[in-house]
């Protein structure tokens, strides 16, 4: 079945090692901000190398089938990642992951339909490969598919938890392994199905009871998990684009999630399995240490004044700046302060907004002058001479509790010390507590302030009272 | 191909991807997440050789599925990056 088109298998290889090296060259470019834009470019030259060669592949001969996949595949990922907002991305991410994950499975699936009703021939070592490509892309799928749904707001940020959850996810795990050692030994397509579908159920499972706070740290696992299951169909299609492209994948991602978690000084197994997971306990003892306390609101002319006349003011961004999309108005009242001869920073937490350097990008987007942009470690020490510190919009990343209550489920992680400054101004939609699911004590400290409505609005209204101040 | 080159190969990519973001700062996280997360849409060249040579309708339609999937994966993961990174160039 070859066709005139076709090069031979040796030739095909060597494309492949020309795009393994742009692909490696790409993520170190990637990992440094000036080079990081090239990097994406060269790993996408790369990419379009390994793909464009493999349709000389000397086996492949239903051109039509690929070709009418890839247009769909093309339409949908060009309009996707058009359209999507910057505030969005995360669940974009999530959402590429997840159908990466499937590929992975479906390819697996495939090959299992092909080559299994043989009888019996299979290697091992390739309906191993297969098996476990089909249980990890579809954990990823499933999985990531929870994640976009909870940072959508489909489904409650919060983490969802029945009773014996841990026993029931260990016990499903256990079945879903024996249907693959069933699948393997058999050779039975109903073993198969039954694996991917109870895969799936565990990716879900896996994901539902995890907080919203958490999620970058999920998909960044998960990311790591589909460059696996990308790698093991290299296995058993014995190919070195696959198997070189998704380990490295499968490598770097695994390194990012762990950085992730230290940048919130959370360990993996207490991402997947702790604090938030038990989060009612805590959760609750926490919201009733703050309950009948009393909070203090302000206008925004009191507060604009308060801005206007101070000497230095740090500005507190998070997702609700983000999401009311008041970044433009922000930078407009940071401007107009400035005029005044206010010293304006910005402090940025490693996890504001909703994955690390979201908020980086965002305030890229409004044009915010880099020099102005602080790390928590380099801002922190600046808070106790701070006049006014403005929260528009973060929560938890704010929440004194990390630092002073042992039993809080943020307890550990480091925050924006605001409560060290003068004055805090709060901006905020209302007192439900943030993403994580907790109450902050900020907002009954005695120095804060609380100035209600939308973040857009609450700016725009605070540039109209400096400019009268 | 043997298994052992196919071991070999995995052992030492996996060396490299821990190698080359050993230094990232915080801010490049996101990116380089959905950087890397383009880069395991590789698996479209296995999703087009299964479809290449699919036999029966159920593999077809299977391989169809994964090569739309992957395809997904490829031209969104890398448009989104680099939407991401112009952003953090305009300063």
């Amino acid at each position: 079945m070859t066709t005139p088109l076709a090069l031979s298998q040796t030739a095909i290889n060597f494309t492949y090692l020309v795009a393994a090296v742009l692909l490696i060259v790409g993520i170190r470019r990637l990992s440094a901000p000036p080079t990081a834009r090239s990097g994406n470019v060269i790993a996408a030259v790369g990419m379009t190398i390994a793909i464009v060669f493999t349709f000389l592949d000397p086996d492949i001969d239903k051109y039509w089938l690929i070709a009418a996949g890839m247009t769909v595949g093309t339409v949908v990922g060009v309009a996707s990642a058009r359209v999507v907002k910057m505030t969005a991305i995360p669940q974009m991410v999530a959402l590429f992951n997840g159908v990466g994950g499937g590929a992975a499975a479906l390819v697996a699936a495939s090959e299992f339909h092909r080559l299994a009703p043989a009888g019996g021939h299979l290697a091992g070592d390739d309906i191993g490969a297969m098996l476990f490509s089909a249980l990890i892309g579809s954990i990823s799928f499933a999985g990531s598919l929870v994640a976009f749904a909870k940072l959508q707001e489909l489904l409650p940020g919060r983490p969802i938890v029945f009773g014996a959850q841990q026993g029931a996810n260990a016990a499903l795990f256990a079945a879903v392994v024996a249907c693959g050692a069933l699948a393997g030994a058999t050779e039975d397509g109903l073993w198969m199905v039954l694996l991917l579908v109870g895969a799936l159920l565990f990716g879900m499972l896996l994901v539902l009871p995890i907080g919203g706070a958490d999620m970058p740290v999920v998909i960044s696992l998960l990311n790591a998990f589909t460059g696996l299951a990308a790698a093991s169909t290299g296995f058993v299609l014995e190919n070195t684009a696959l198997i070189i492209g998704g380990t490295l994948v499968g490598a770097s991602g695994t390194l990012l999630t762990i950085l992730m978690g230290r940048a919130m000084n959370r360990s993996l197994a207490n991402v997947l399995f702790g604090a938030f997971g038990a989060a009612p306990v805590g959760g609750a003892a926490v919201a009733a240490s703050t309950e009948g306390k009393s909070y203090r609101e302000i206008t925004a002319e009191d507060a604009a004044v308060m801005l206007a006349y101070a000497n230095r003011v740090v500005i507190v961004p998070g997702y609700g700046l983000a999401v009311a999309q008041a970044q433009h108005a922000v930078r407009e009242l940071a401007d107009l302060l400035e005029k005044r001869s206010v010293d304006v920073k910005y402090a940025i937490h490693p996890v504001a907004g909703r994955m690390p350097g979201h908020m980086n990008v965002l305030l890229a987007e409004a044009n915010v002058p880099y020099p102005q942009l602080f790390d928590m470690e380099d801002i922190n020490p600046e808070f106790p001479s701070t006049d006014v510190a403005l929260v528009i919009g973060a929560n938890d990343v704010t929440n004194p509790a990390a630092r002073s209550v042992p039993e809080s489920p943020i307890y550990g992680m480091p925050i924006l010390n605001v409560d060290e400054a003068a004055n805090v101004v709060v901006l905020k939609r209302s007192m439900s507590p943030g993403f994580a699911g907790i109450d902050n004590d900020l907002y009954y400290n005695p120095k804060t302030a609380m100035l209600f409505g939308d973040a857009k609005s609450s700016v725009e209204k605070l540039v109209a009272g400096v400019k009268a101040a | 191909m043997s298994l052992l080159n196919s071991i070999t190969i995995f052992v030492l990519a996996v060396f490299i991807g821990f190698e080359i973001i050993s230094k990232v700062p915080a801010m490049l996280h996101t990116p380089l997440m959905s950087g890397t997360n383009a880069i395991h849409g590789i698996v479209l060249v296995g999703a087009m050789l299964v479809a290449g040579s699919a036999d029966s309708t159920l593999e077809q339609v299977l391989a169809f599925i994964a090569v739309v999937f992957a395809t997904v994966n490829v031209v969104g993961g890398f448009l989104v990056t680099d939407r991401m990174l112009e952003m953090f160039k305009r300063r």
